[in-house]
């Protein structure tokens, strides 16, 4: 399903931040990228989706990258975002439509109601007029993934969304998630919290510039592969 | 004072011309100033604002008209300085500040080669009591154009200016819209060089603009209202200009900063965020 060739990243010619990565996941999955600060995760996904500048390929339902981009949705870190921009969290949603619309093409009623079940469906709803600066930290990811909803992607990247969110707003991403999951979608998430891995990934991947391991995640999860990921200190406390 | 200024602007055609090319420029500049402020590239406008004087020396050595040499420069400019910066360490401040400087030091040698009659000092610092007709005319066409193009790709423009990673991923090309804005900018610099002069067009670009961004909550009114305060900020210069027998370019400039000044003391968002400074 997903097949991840040979992902090669350096940002002076010398050294490698990404070190040839592959990997292949055969099934629709929650799939969390793990390793230690300066691993390379969130620079791994920008390297797969062409983001900056690499080496290897990516392909989906055996598909190039380059054929399948409008079924590709990408959460930056929402730190990465400007938050003062002027756009209401209704517009906001609303861009995930953009890759099915024409040049001038308005946004019709309908459009509108799809936006809106989407804030539903993270209750934001009532928040949808409100400019995205007067939101919190779980409530602009929570808006974020109500623009994944609506451009219906089916292999969606999140760098790091639970990082400074609230208990509610994690928990509605998660269910939001899962159900894309059920539906078919690939879902790869970088995280560095390891005390829900168990609970919130399908599979896993598990670096430190080069590829540590992957798989399913009760296989994979284990101290072998937490000592080769973070070091020997870490690999001892988690499990 | 008022009825002064009306009785000129039925008497005489230069006022007209004035009026008419001096609100057209504050409309177009309040527009695309807009994204200039929202993507962080303000400096880019100075830079290029600056970088179309040789363009302008070249069109006079060549007989052509000053438009083409200076959007010709302008953009040539905006490609040196995305090319720096893309392609070394070197950060894009400091590519502009090399940039802009060169090409400005450039157009001075050569309107000084060309033995123009050209006055360097209402390039640098405008002249819009002296449009001509074909001037005026040529400017309301180009702003109107900018203004259509902005329209046409307002959609990718506003992508791409707030989350350029998500535009790319979904394979819009982000590239082509930071060129694209860089070409409307260049052909706005060069029609308010009439106006404001080279020196002070960065103020048109981004005054309107950063006043409109403390009133609005989505890009598109943002819009509207900075192209509206461009405007109502050229007709009080050029009343104010024309009534004291001073330098118009400025009295623009600084009726656009008046505004801003009220602004950041009154809007809501300033007053909201002074409530949470004093919170914390």
């Amino acid at each position: 399903m997903l097949e991840v060739k040979d992902i090669e990243v350096s940002y002076d010619g010398i050294t490698n931040v990404v070190d040839h990565v592959s990997f292949s996941i055969d099934r629709p999955a929650l799939v969390g990228i793990l390793g230690p600060n300066g691993a390379g995760k969130s620079t791994l996904i920008k390297g797969m989706l062409k983001l900056i500048p690499s080496k290897g390929e990516l392909f989906f339902r055996g598909q190039p990258l380059k054929k399948m981009q409008k079924e590709v949705a990408y959460v930056e870190q929402k730190s990465a975002i400007d938050y003062t921009f002027p756009i209401t969290v209704r517009e906001c949603v609303s861009l995930g439509l953009y890759p099915k619309l024409r040049l001038m093409q308005k946004l019709t009623k309908k459009h509108w109601q799809q936006v809106d079940a989407a804030l539903e469906k993270v209750k934001m709803v009532e928040y949808k007029n409100r400019q995205i600066g007067e939101l919190s930290g779980g409530q602009f990811q929570r808006v974020l993934i109500a623009r994944t909803l609506v451009q219906e992607a089916s292999l969606i990247f999140l760098d790091e969304p639970f990082v400074g969110i609230d208990a509610t707003s994690e928990k509605i991403i998660m269910d939001i998630l899962r159900s894309f999951r059920d539906e078919g979608k690939m879902i790869m998430i970088v995280h560095h919290d390891l005390g829900k891995v168990d609970h919130y990934f399908d599979e896993i991947i598990m670096m430190d510039k080069k590829l540590i391991a992957y798989g399913p995640t009760k296989e994979t999860f284990v101290q072998s592969n937490i000592i080769g990921t973070y070091g020997a200190a870490l690999g001892l406390g988690v499990l | 004072m008022i009825s002064n200024f009306i009785n000129g602007l039925v008497d005489y055609e230069f006022l007209q011309n004035a009026l008419v090319t001096a609100t057209v420029i504050g409309i177009v500049a309040g527009v695309v100033g807009c994204f200039i402020i929202l993507r962080g590239m303000s400096l880019m406008g100075d830079a290029i604002s600056h970088a179309v004087l040789p363009g302008v020396a070249i069109s006079y050595i060549l007989s052509i008209n000053f438009f083409v040499g200076a959007i010709v420069f302008g953009l040539f400019a905006s490609i040196i300085i995305t090319f720096i910066s893309n392609n070394s360490k070197i950060k894009s401040d400091t590519a502009i500040g090399i940039t802009f400087s060169s090409f400005l030091a450039l157009g001075v040698i050569l309107i000084g080669v060309a033995n123009s009659s050209t006055d360097l000092f209402h390039i640098l610092f405008g002249n819009v009591l002296a449009v001509q007709d074909f001037d005026k005319w040529l400017t309301i066409i180009v702003s109107a154009i900018v203004i259509l193009v902005v329209v046409i790709f307002f959609k990718p423009l506003l992508l791409t200016s707030f989350d350029p990673n998500m535009a790319k991923a979904f394979g819009v090309k982000v590239n082509a819209y930071h060129y694209l804005l860089m070409a409307l900018l260049t052909v706005v610099a060069v029609s308010a060089m009439q106006s404001v002069g080279t020196i002070l067009i960065v103020a048109m670009l981004i005054t309107p603009a950063a006043t409109a961004y403390l009133y609005t909550k989505s890009l598109s009114k943002m819009i509207v209202l900075s192209a509206f305060l461009g405007a109502f900020s050229s007709i009080i210069g050029l009343f104010i200009g024309y009534s004291f027998n001073i330098a118009v370019g400025s009295t623009i400039v600084l009726t656009s900063t008046s505004i801003f000044l009220i602004s950041f003391l009154v809007s809501p968002k300033q007053i909201h965020l002074r409530k949470k400074v004093l919170k914390a």
